[in-house]
């Protein structure tokens, strides 16, 4: 809480909102005003109103949405090792994870089914697609459930099977463990939706070589601090979501000598290296659990509307919120509107899918555009429009994490904590910056660009929000 | 010589940004070496180098901060600098927008961070969407007057407990009316400067402290402020929560010698729990609780002056009332508490007056008077109607900014054979319309002269020699189309009643 103004003396500026002839006669008294752009949320259902006004009005709120954001910033991420996920987790034969809240083969999009057919292939489950897509529908003893409730975050798709390996991140402040997949480059690639013999080979190359390599140097090299470099990318330019290049080539200078050193035959850590140095996404699978730590330290606190989860499924958009803890708020994901690759246009493109908009929940990717104008581009903008987008988020977030500081904006915090309240009042939707693609399974990526959440997710939020409020 | 090592993790800023909060620690009083810089080997290996005790395994994304200096007061006004230079590193970015001055604040939030020195908000939003902003102003520590009507109860119980707890004023909903420091905000009339101590005023009543501090300014006393509180703080929901608040605030302000309360009819525990407060203020209080059968503000007014030592000037009028017959009196307010003080004083010689603000329920007037928005009137007898209240302001604006709805009815009174005496007010100030005998005056003389009767005007005309309507100049135009004018509207209202109850001229 901000110390009170004093009143009772002539106030050099006066902050209005509202009919313009208030702010006139002020004016007219040589009063410096400071108008706001102040327009009215629009409603179609009074309840959403009413529960919105009962939220706002709960005395917990303020301080719990600070604490959330305490705990946001608190967070200490580590990499702490590269594990095989069936051997960390538990998981059994024929069971999957995948990004976005819970979803049906039936209302599974292109590239999620496309995903969870690959990895049937890889599995060995299945000898081709077409056997992989009967299993799938017919269920057949397979399981799939969302990456979030296994503390894990995973991109576009987010497939996880047994096989795979994946980065394991501990949280120094709060002891809490997260995991995500590991990065395999960009177009024909399993999380896109894509299975052919190259994806197949690319993953079993990823299980047999690059998890083991860089479990060894991992190992080796010690906790290495995420959030540090994070925290760095975001000064160099990057804004962790679409773009990681500094973030990918700081990990790598960080494990470079434990790699070398590692004892493995060197054809396989030249070609570890190649692999990772040549994708400058490698870092987004760190980064995202890096803010899978920030939202699940601030999940939780009751009377908080700050956002914990935001994530997709190619069908529905789901957020979490930390007063209502796990439970999911979803509304039909939109389509990004963007830049395609070569042979590709908005015809091919599958609404909004992944986990990693849990970079804009940590408070960067669309959320610190203004850091990254290398990137405006290519997610469809220009520099002042970045400035503006990073500018307006501050509007709907709670605070500003001073570890991700954007060096246009004086070395301003980045907007962390989004508020449903604020959400709902200003209408402004978080932005976010993200991949597509294709709608077709078996595609593959077909561009990038920007997309919005749908409004349903917050206004069912604040509904359930202040079903918990006493009033 | 006193030593002070700190590491810090989770803070990230770059060396030129160091650099600077380095020297501003180096510059506070008796400190001799101060470093503090990312900890990377060479920072760290700087910082052994001038013999700190550097602790082991600490790493470059810590912060390491070492202060050395002539004793532990030196330190303590180092870290005190070094605190400072922080907080204004982050603080910077609050007002960057980059490139250019970047967007307009979407909410009060925002525009508080970007204008720290803003200690106040003024919000005119629609009453439901008040809460958040409001909510914004509070925890940026502002105070806040609420313009807006339509506000719900239970948002304005909930801000004014939050305000409570930030040690700020919630003014309002649905308050027309504050001065403050000399500003005022909303409908404010502009008061003369005075030296010295003055009066403040606590107001649950928008046109009742304007008519007040009209009457006292024309009487000679400066007025320090005028805190609204809003028409609902003294109901038992709200229980005076703003009121006690703003008398606290007055009594501890050294440019207030005097405070008076003014606010419509309050719920009787409300005003005793008022009253006992006031009591135990240093600052002697005085109250002007409107009601049947209790003085008018004109004499709440005189009262304050007799307390003052000063004597009680006569309240100003132009022109005294045609001649006209017994009949109805018809009034149309601006003001709600005018309107509730003019029923008040013409009550008591006419008896029952109908009303949409009734002064009893059964006073009300009927649904069917009501409806389409625009009253009709014809055949209810007396019948006074604040045009200002929340059921004949929706979707449009309020009548001391468009007086279309006002003009109307004049209209049909004049053309109603039973009424023979019109009373209405004329509010000037700040935020009122700028000429408003421009319209008015043509309207009475055309309503007048096609009457084919006797037919008195008589206009309460609240505001003071400074405000930017010229009193003098509109009292001359009004008078000169037939209306007598009133500087109290208590006044005004006897004087209207005197003419309805026929004993033509009695004006006072």
């Amino acid at each position: 809480m901000n110390e009170p103004a004093s009143v009772l003396r002539t106030p050099p500026a006066v902050i209005t909102a509202g009919v313009d002839l208030l702010a006139q006669t002020l004016r007219d008294q040589a009063v410096d005003v400071v108008p706001v752009d102040f327009t009215p949320p629009a409603f179609d259902d009074p309840a959403v109103a009413d529960a919105l006004a009962t939220v706002l009005a709960d005395p917990r709120r303020a301080q719990a949405n600070a604490e959330a954001v305490r705990r946001m910033s608190d967070v200490r991420a580590m990499i702490v090792d590269v594990v095989r996920a069936g051997d960390e987790l538990g998981m059994r034969e024929g069971e999957f994870f995948h990004a976005g809240p819970p979803i049906t083969w039936e209302r599974a999009s292109g590239p999620m089914r496309g995903g969870l057919i690959g990895a049937m292939i890889f599995e060995g489950l299945a000898a081709d697609a077409e056997e992989a897509e009967r299993r799938l529908a017919a269920g057949d003893g397979l399981t799939w459930s969302p990456c979030h409730d296994h503390d894990a975050v995973g991109p576009m798709a987010g497939i996880v099977s047994p096989s795979m390996y994946l980065f394991k991140l501990r949280d120094t402040s709060t002891g809490n463990t997260a995991y995500c997949s590991l990065n395999e480059g960009l177009g024909k690639v399993l999380r896109y939706g894509a299975y052919n013999d190259e994806v197949i080979a690319r993953l079993r190359w990823m299980a047999d070589v690059l998890g083991p390599v860089l479990q060894a140097a991992v190992r080796a090299t010690g906790p290495i601090d995420a959030t540090a470099i994070v925290g760095q990318m975001v000064q160099m330019g990057d804004e962790g979501h679409n773009r990681n290049r500094a973030g990918t080539l700081m990990l790598l200078r960080e494990i470079l000598p434990a790699l070398v050193s590692s004892g493995f035959p060197s054809a396989d850590i030249a070609e570890v290296c190649r692999f990772v140095g040549a994708n400058d996404h490698f870092f987004l699978n760190v980064v995202m659990p890096t803010g899978k730590l920030m939202g699940m330290a601030a999940s939780g606190i009751p009377g908080s509307s700050v956002v914990t989860v935001m994530c997709r499924n190619g069908t529905d958009f789901g957020i979490q919120v930390s007063g209502t803890g796990d439970r999911w708020f979803t509304g039909p994901a939109g389509t990004p509107v963007g830049l395609f690759l070569a042979g590709y246009g908005e015809d091919d493109a599958n609404p909004d899918i992944g986990d990693s908009a849990i970079t804009e929940t940590m408070g960067i990717g669309g959320m610190v555009m203004a850091t990254a104008p290398a990137i405006v581009r290519l997610v469809g903008g220009a520099v002042p429009d970045a400035l503006e987008t990073t500018a307006r988020m501050y509007e709907i977030t709670e605070g500003e994490n001073p570890a991700f500081a954007v060096p246009i904006l004086e070395f301003r915090g980045a907007p962390t904590g989004i508020d449903v309240t604020r959400v709902l009042r200003t209408g402004i939707l978080p932005q976010i910056n993200t991949g597509m693609a294709g709608r077709v399974a078996g595609t593959g990526q077909v561009g990038a660009g920007l997309v919005n959440p749908p409004r349903e997710c917050f206004t069912a939020a604040v509904l359930a929000l202040a079903e918990r409020v006493g009033r | 010589m006193a030593e002070h090592i700190e590491v810090r993790s989770g803070v990230y800023f770059d060396s030129v940004t160091l650099l600077r909060i380095s020297q501003s620690a180096r510059l506070a009083a008796g400190i001799s070496d101060a470093q503090v810089a990312m900890a990377t080997g060479l920072n760290v290996d700087l910082a052994r180098g001038m013999g700190f005790a550097v602790p082991e395994g600490i790493t470059p994304n810590d912060l390491l901060i070492t202060l050395r200096g002539a004793d532990e007061a030196a330190i303590e006004a180092g870290i005190a600098a070094f605190e400072t230079a922080v907080a204004d590193a982050l603080a910077a970015g609050r007002t960057a927008g980059g490139l250019g001055s970047g967007p307009t604040p979407r909410s009060v939030r925002a525009a508080a961070d970007a204008r720290p020195d803003a200690s106040l908000v003024l919000l005119s939003v629609p009453g439901p969407a008040v809460l958040g902003e409001a909510l914004d102003a509070i925890g940026a520590g502002r105070h806040v007057m609420i313009f807006s009507d339509n506000v719900p109860v239970r948002d304005e119980i909930a801000l004014k407990d939050a305000a409570e707890q930030a040690g700020v004023l919630v003014m309002g909903p649905d308050c027309g009316t504050a001065i403050v420091g000399g500003v005022g905000l909303g409908f404010a009339n502009v008061l003369a400067e005075h030296d010295g101590a003055g009066v403040g005023v606590v107001a649950a009543s928008g046109t009742g402290a304007q008519q007040l501090t009209c009457l006292l300014d024309d009487a000679g006393v400066g007025i320090s402020h005028v805190l609204g509180v809003g028409g609902r703080d003294l109901s038992e929901a709200v229980g005076g929560r703003s009121a006690l608040r703003a008398l606290r605030m007055l009594d501890e302000d050294p440019a207030t010698a005097r405070i008076v309360l003014i606010s419509k009819p309050p719920h009787p525990a409300v005003a005793r729990a008022v009253t006992e407060a006031a009591e135990r203020l240093s600052t002697p209080v005085s109250l002007i609780l409107l009601g049947e059968g209790r003085p008018t503000i004109s004499d709440g007014a005189a009262a304050v002056l007799r307390d003052l030592g000063r004597e009680v000037p006569t309240w100003r009028t132009w022109r005294a009332p045609a001649a006209a017959g017994p009949g109805v009196l018809r009034g149309l307010f601006s003001g709600g508490t005018l309107a509730d003080e003019a029923m008040l004083v013409a009550g008591a010689r006419l008896g029952d007056i109908r009303s949409n603000i009734p002064l009893r329920p059964e006073l009300a007037l009927p649904a069917a008077a009501a409806a389409n928005g625009v009253p009709r009137l014809a055949g209810l007898g007396h019948v006074v109607v604040d045009l200002g209240d929340d059921e004949l302001t929706r979707g449009r604006p309020h009548p001391m900014i468009d007086p279309g709805l006002k003009l109307e009815l004049i209209r049909a009174a004049a053309a109603n054979p039973e009424v023979s005496v019109i009373l209405l007010d004329v509010v000037l100030g700040h935020g009122a319309e700028p000429d408003p005998a421009a319209t008015l005056a043509p309207v009475l003389r055309d309503a007048v002269g096609a009457a084919g009767r006797p037919l008195a005007v008589v206009v309460s005309l609240c505001g003071t020699d400074a405000d930017p309507q010229g009193r003098e100049r509109q009292a001359q135009a009004l008078a000169a189309a037939g209306a007598a004018v009133y500087a109290s509207n208590a006044e005004a209202a006897r004087a209207a009643a005197a003419i309805a109850a026929g004993s033509e001229g009695a004006a006072t």
